[in-house]
């Protein structure tokens, strides 16, 4: 048996979550004793193939065709990939490109697909650990197929450690031009702004709990009482409340303060990502359910227009 | 130009709930039109505003519940709507992204539209995969997590701006046909005029079940099948304050304090 993970680079880098489908890779390897063979496509695969080789895996395929992840030729490339090796499992990253080609990849393989995994266990049949609801309930599906393509929800899952003796080879693949019709022009860096929030040592961040934009008043004074900054999460900035740079998150700037206080944000997985590392995270949220209070040190259960004025009249505002 | 956007209807959770069986009970459960969707409305109708001859339609995998959504993207500009939803359809629990872009590829075949838009999630399950899925039965072109959309028809060309991880965008040009999924903030979506909700009550929504696609059960059939739903065990342990906002305050601030916040 064989499972097949494939790795995501972005300009001139392996991203993380390469060494954590390793990992996953591995687990279900041992689970059903197959060998585990990793993929990169594109950028500068000679030394992603050595960055690759890691404990657990059996062999490295470079792919080398193109700089950057395109689709069209991701998915042509996995494609025979897949032919070649006749993978029993497909892992691919639950990422914003991961996205963009894992459901394109499972059709074109008539592979059954399961996205955004935060467990994957073998027994019989790969049982899959996602969650619904905005992480307010977890369940498992199970996949009564003997092959399956599943995204994996990125950091979690331990990246496998470096080591072993894998044999890095380049794959050929023959691209069919004409079916790939989407081409990768540039990137773009989204703008900065007055404030940097990543410098931050004390972050007042507010959610979509707030319901109005007048209502940020409220946290303005809060952030002034103890001479922090505001962040936001991702609703505030989409409804033009706050711009872009006050983003935390995947999509935003990921922020490491001493002190994040949380302020009616459910705690999506998408708005963790890019807080997880505050030394101190508080969560004032009404719902006991809410995901945030997962992650946080210390909570308020109640209500945001009670607590936070409470909370700014405490340090004299 | 047709531009066919889905669009379903999401179960929101109460604060409070419980599970029965492999799903939460239905009664803590309240349905909105999917955010996600709602963005992708929004830019199908501005499309269609900024030109002539743009026919809106919208298409949905859902229950008769799911028709508030659907007049809500009516109300807002879209022009007819078409609702895909049978017994057969309704026996199934899980309605994974495959099963839901067969459906929708069968409208869309009849349909022919030059461009769909899909939200890049919905909010309940979030399997993130129906818009890319339905793009390759197709035979399209797609983008997915699409905030920025410039489209030259003529040219029969998407400009797009993917929204990668980390403030970096990604700038792509994809070959129409294409189905591009919505993430929000690619725009401001308008709420529902009054006018605009009474003539979304006129407003044609075709109701089809698989017959009527020419599809037979076998259009659903797939191998996910869920097997347990479980509220997770809290990793965490947070120090909650209780005793009222007040008291509960003066606490949380003495450990701020504590840990040189504000002073
Ligand atoms: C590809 C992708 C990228 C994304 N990137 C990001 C990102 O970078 N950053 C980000 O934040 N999100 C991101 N998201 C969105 C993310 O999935 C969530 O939708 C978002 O984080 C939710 O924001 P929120 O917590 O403010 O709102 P909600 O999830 O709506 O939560 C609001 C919270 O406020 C609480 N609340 C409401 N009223 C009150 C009150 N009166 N008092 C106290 N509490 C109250 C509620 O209980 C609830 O928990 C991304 C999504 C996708 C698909």
């Amino acid at each position: 048996m064989t499972v097949l993970a494939v790795a995501e680079h972005r300009r001139g880098e392996l991203r993380d979550v390469s060494h954590e489908l390793a990992g996953a890779g591995r687990e279900v390897a041992e689970a059903t004793d197959s060998e585990l063979h990793l993929a990169v496509v594109g950028g500068d695969v000679e030394s992603f193939g050595e960055e690759l080789v890691r404990e657990g895996v059996d062999r490295v395929h470079t792919v080398d065709r193109g700089e950057e992840f395109n689709h069209d030729v991701s998915v042509q490339a996995v494609e025979q990939l897949a032919a070649e090796l006749d993978p029993d499992y497909l892992l691919l990253p639950h990422t914003v490109n991961g996205l963009d080609y894992a459901p394109a990849v499972a059709e074109r393989l008539g592979l059954p697909l399961v996205t955004d995994a935060v467990d994957l266990a073998v027994d019989g049949n790969l049982v899959v650990t996602r969650e619904m609801y905005g992480s307010k309930v977890e369940t498992t599906v199970e996949v009564d197929a003997d092959r399956a393509a599943v995204t994996l929800r990125p950091a979690e899952w331990p990246a496998a450690p470096k080591g072993g003796d894998a044999a890095v080879e380049p794959f050929d693949v023959t691209i069919d031009e004409s079916a790939v019709r989407s081409t990768v022009t540039g990137f773009e860096e989204a703008a900065g702004g007055d404030v940097d929030i990543a410098e931050a040592d004390v972050l007042v961040s507010v959610g979509r709990g707030i319901e109005e934009e007048d209502n940020l008043d409220i946290i303005f004074d809060l952030a002034e009482a103890l001479d922090a900054t505001v962040s936001a999460s991702r609703p505030v900035v989409d409804n033009g409340w706050l711009p872009k740079n006050r983003q935390v998150g995947q999509s935003g700037k990921v922020v490491t303060p001493d002190v994040y206080i949380a302020v009616g944000i459910s705690g999506a997985v998408q708005h963790v990502a890019g807080m997880k590392g505050a030394d101190t995270i508080i969560a004032i949220n009404k719902d006991p359910n809410a995901p945030i209070f997962d992650i946080a040190d210390y909570g308020i259960v109640d209500d945001l227009f009670d607590v936070v004025p409470a909370l700014t009249e405490e340090f004299g505002g | 130009m047709k531009v066919l956007v889905t669009v379903t209807d999401v179960a929101v959770v109460d604060d409070e709930f419980e599970i029965d069986g492999l799903d939460v009970d239905e009664r803590y459960l309240t349905y909105e039109l999917n955010e996600w969707d709602d963005y992708a409305v929004e830019e199908a109708v501005q499309i269609a505003e900024a030109s002539d001859d743009v026919e809106v339609v919208t298409v949905t995998v859902g229950p008769e519940r799911s028709e508030e959504a659907i007049r809500k993207a009516l109300a807002k500009g879209a022009d007819r709507a078409v609702r895909v939803w049978d017994d057969a359809i309704a026996g199934r629990d899980l309605l994974d992204a495959e099963t839901k872009a067969d459906l929708l590829a069968a409208v869309a075949r009849e349909e022919d539209p030059d461009l769909i838009l899909s939200g890049v999630q919905s909010g309940d399950d979030s399997f993130a995969a129906t818009g890319v899925t339905l793009a390759e039965k197709l035979g399209d072109e797609w983008a997915a997590v699409v905030n920025q959309l410039d489209l030259d028809t003529e040219g029969g060309v998407a400009s797009v701006h993917r929204e990668l991880e980390g403030g970096v965008e990604e700038l792509t040009d994809v070959e129409l046909p294409a189905v591009l999924t919505i993430q929000t903030g690619i725009n401001e979506p308008r709420y529902a005029s009054l006018r605009g909700i009474r003539q979304a009550q006129n407003k044609p929504l075709d109701v089809k079940g698989l017959a009527d696609l020419g599809l037979d059960e076998t259009a659903l059939e797939t191998p996910l099948r869920r097997t347990a739903t479980y509220e997770p065990e809290s990793e965490g342990e947070a120090t909650v304050f209780e005793g009222g906002p007040d008291e509960a305050a003066g606490e949380l601030a003495a450990i701020l304090r504590e840990q040189g916040v504000g002073q």
